[in-house]
């Protein structure tokens, strides 16, 4: 009768259960080891695998067939203007000259998209607001990606008229008029009035855009967008802020610029025309381009050489679990010397024991390893809910997790298997 | 016409080299052993007695000379074929019954057949009817740990009968029990010898030995003596003794 492979391998299985159930505290022990490994390979990769993902879509919305250009200024700037004519007045960044000349010489632009910023108050009847009042075109939400909610966004015509109209963000609509309906209601921005036209949401509020100065770094979720002629008409070019007694002036006419290109491709045949360009006009470099494309790659490589990092340190973590399995299978090949010797006698081959003791080991770290992947997926889960950081588990992180576990049970069981079937029967027998 | 001996032994000889010196444990020993027989191998330690048990029961491979096993020369077989013809053809007693602790009586009578790619519950019935055969038929649960030493001895009994060998090889199988378990024991023994069975009994016991039909006592690596055994040799139809090898 020919033997069934499968069952066999079944009954096999289910022996070295039988076996590993005979001593539950040290097989569980043994385990461990594994299950620490796997949980802590999927959750670390899941951890990691969140963070650049977070990353990875804040640069995705800057979009990566932009070109980003900002004015800098640099904190040199005040002592070598000093040395000239001795102004208040820090001059710098970009111009309108630079936007129209952007335009008219770099191949492959569809759009240049001018953005003027500046901090103020907004009010609404007794109620006030810091926020910041963007002047910009009607491209705007196109570019950087803005959900109209409620009304509309600024049009070519208000630009053409610089009217006083404006859109705000939600979350500053809620703060000002809490209860009305804001559409077509006036709202003071330094001097002048602003009727409400629109309620937008900027998409992805963290990011962040180069604020004049000590300001920088606040959420910009309390947007004003007005037209870019109204807003250099009605605040001129120079902007004054007071701090604690100092007082300061900067004269910039535009703080960014977005380049909008027809494909990524040609991104990377303008970054150097542009830089070119930009260096030849302004003798300081005040001003900084953002390729989120490189960025985009950056963060790319960045991944990677962290997946390596916490790939080895979960390797290293299943390597030691896999010598802790070997250690516990070469006691068990010594404490079963004589159940060795009689299955040798009653007609198992070498490659029979040698079958049976790697089953067990296998049977042991799958075993860590199918438990370690159910951990290894709740970890993550639990460290989105308590520290509330983003994770993804990504699919093959668990099969690699899981099957390194096999592996080592393979790797790290031949070796005691080897020695159990190497035993001489007759030894064996004799041994008590 | 003499029927063809199941265990022919010729000129076996066992050197164990231990670097600086030979140990000579088996000088050539010639033996021949019926089917049905009831032979019992005496001897003192370190007449050879366990080596030619091991090489009787292929768990060792002689240095020189021919032993044929059921017509077969195992003498110069591989250590994978050996243990094919130990699982086929050979039956095993230990003094320390040797089962498997964490099986069941009915499992550890399973193993011999379980090597042979016969699954359990294929061979269910003929591994329930060994047990009963032996008495222990409502302790198919039970774990060796379970029952007592005679108990113990007679799931070894069972177990070394389930793949119906052509030799039951009985190593001290009462060394570790109390005379009258013991006895039972070899009343066991007695039957299936009765019923067929051949056993070779390794034994210190002179009373073990008056129960086999033919005694060989083993010295310094000869047989040195080769006797029916006057009390059953009326029964022993097909005991045959041999010339002793000579001196």
């Amino acid at each position: 009768m020919k033997p069934l492979i499968p069952i066999a391998l079944v009954r096999i299985v289910q022996l070295g259960v039988k076996s590993l159930l005979l001593h539950k505290m040290r097989s569980a022990l043994t385990m461990l080891g594994i299950i620490f490994g796997v949980c802590s390979v999927i959750a670390m990769l899941a951890i990691g695998e969140g963070a650049s993902h977070e990353a990875q879509e804040a640069i995705k919305k800057l979009g990566s067939s932009n070109v980003i250009i900002r004015s800098v200024k640099r904190t040199a700037d005040n002592s070598s203007s000093g040395q000239g004519k001795r102004s208040f007045v820090a001059e710098y960044g970009l111009t309108y000259r630079d936007a129209a000349r952007l335009q008219a010489t770099i191949p492959g632009i569809r759009r240049v998209l001018p953005l003027r910023i500046m901090r103020d108050d907004v009010r609404f009847s007794s109620i006030s607001h810091p926020c910041q009042v963007i002047g910009t075109h009607p491209l705007y939400p196109e570019i950087n990606g803005v959900d109209l909610l409620a009304g509309r966004f600024l049009t070519e015509t208000d630009e053409r008229y610089q009217n006083n109209i404006c859109a705000i963000t939600l979350s500053l609509a809620e703060s000002l008029f809490t209860g009305q309906n804001p559409l077509e209601q006036e709202v003071k921005i330094g001097a002048n009035y602003f009727r409400v036209v629109g309620i937008v949401r900027e998409r992805g509020t963290e990011q962040k855009r180069p604020q004049s100065g000590a300001t920088e770094g606040q959420t910009i979720d309390a947007n004003v967008y007005i037209p870019l002629s109204a807003a250099r008409n009605r605040f001129g070019e120079v902007i004054f802020r007071r701090s604690a007694g100092s007082f300061e002036a900067e004269k910039v006419e535009l703080h960014q610029l977005t380049l909008q290109f027809e494909n990524p491709e040609s991104v990377e045949t303008a970054v150097p025309l542009i830089q070119r360009l930009l260096e030849r006009f302004h003798e300081r470099k005040d001003y900084e381009l953002v390729v989120p494309l490189e960025l985009l790659r950056q963060a790319e490589r960045t991944k990677r050489i962290f997946n390596v990092v916490l790939g080895s340190i979960a390797a290293i973590s299943l390597l030691v679990g896999g010598i802790g399995i070997m250690n516990i299978m070469l006691a068990t090949v010594t404490e079963r010397t004589r159940e060795i010797g009689i299955r040798r006698a009653l007609g198992a081959k070498k490659k029979d024991i040698t079958t049976q003791f790697l089953v067990e080991t296998i049977v042991l770290s799958v075993g860590g390893g199918l438990i370690g992947v159910a951990v290894g997926v709740i970890t993550p889960l639990l460290v989105e809910q308590v520290a509330g950081m983003k994770t993804i588990i990504t699919w093959w992180s668990v099969v690699v997790a899981f099957g390194i576990s096999a592996l080592v049970g393979v790797v790290f069981g031949l070796y005691p298997a080897r020695r159990a079937a190497d035993l001489d029967p007759i030894e064996a027998l004799r041994h008590t | 016409m003499k029927s063809q001996p199941i265990i022919q032994l010729q000129g076996l000889t066992k050197t164990y080299d231990l670097g600086e010196i030979q140990v000579h444990a088996l000088r050539g020993v010639n033996l021949d052993i019926e089917a049905g027989s009831y032979v019992a191998i005496m001897g003192a330690s370190g007449s050879g007695k366990s080596t030619l048990l091991n090489i009787l029961g292929c768990l060792d491979r002689p240095t020189s000379g021919r032993y044929w096993l059921g017509g077969d020369d195992v003498s110069t077989l591989e250590d994978d074929a050996l243990s094919i013809i130990r699982g086929q053809r050979l039956g095993f007693i230990f003094q320390s019954y040797n089962l498997i602790d964490q099986l069941t009586v009915v499992e550890n009578i399973h193993v011999p057949l379980f090597y042979q790619g016969r699954d359990l519950e294929q061979c269910w019935d003929e591994c329930v009817k060994f047990a009963e055969l032996v008495g222990l038929g409502d302790r198919l649960d039970h774990r060796p740990k379970q029952l007592s030493g005679g108990q113990q001895q007679r799931v070894a009994i069972a177990r070394s009968l389930v793949n119906n060998p052509l030799m039951i090889l009985a190593d001290e199988p009462t060394g570790n029990l109390d005379s009258q378990t013991g006895r039972e024991v070899l009343e066991v023994l007695d039957r299936l010898n009765a019923a067929g069975k051949t056993i070779v009994l390794v034994t210190h016991g002179e009373e073990v030995a008056t129960r086999a039909h033919r005694v060989v006592r083993m010295k310094d690596g000869f047989v040195d003596s080769d006797v029916l055994n006057r009390k059953t040799i009326s029964t022993a139809a097909t005991a045959r003794p041999v010339a002793a090898a000579a001196r």
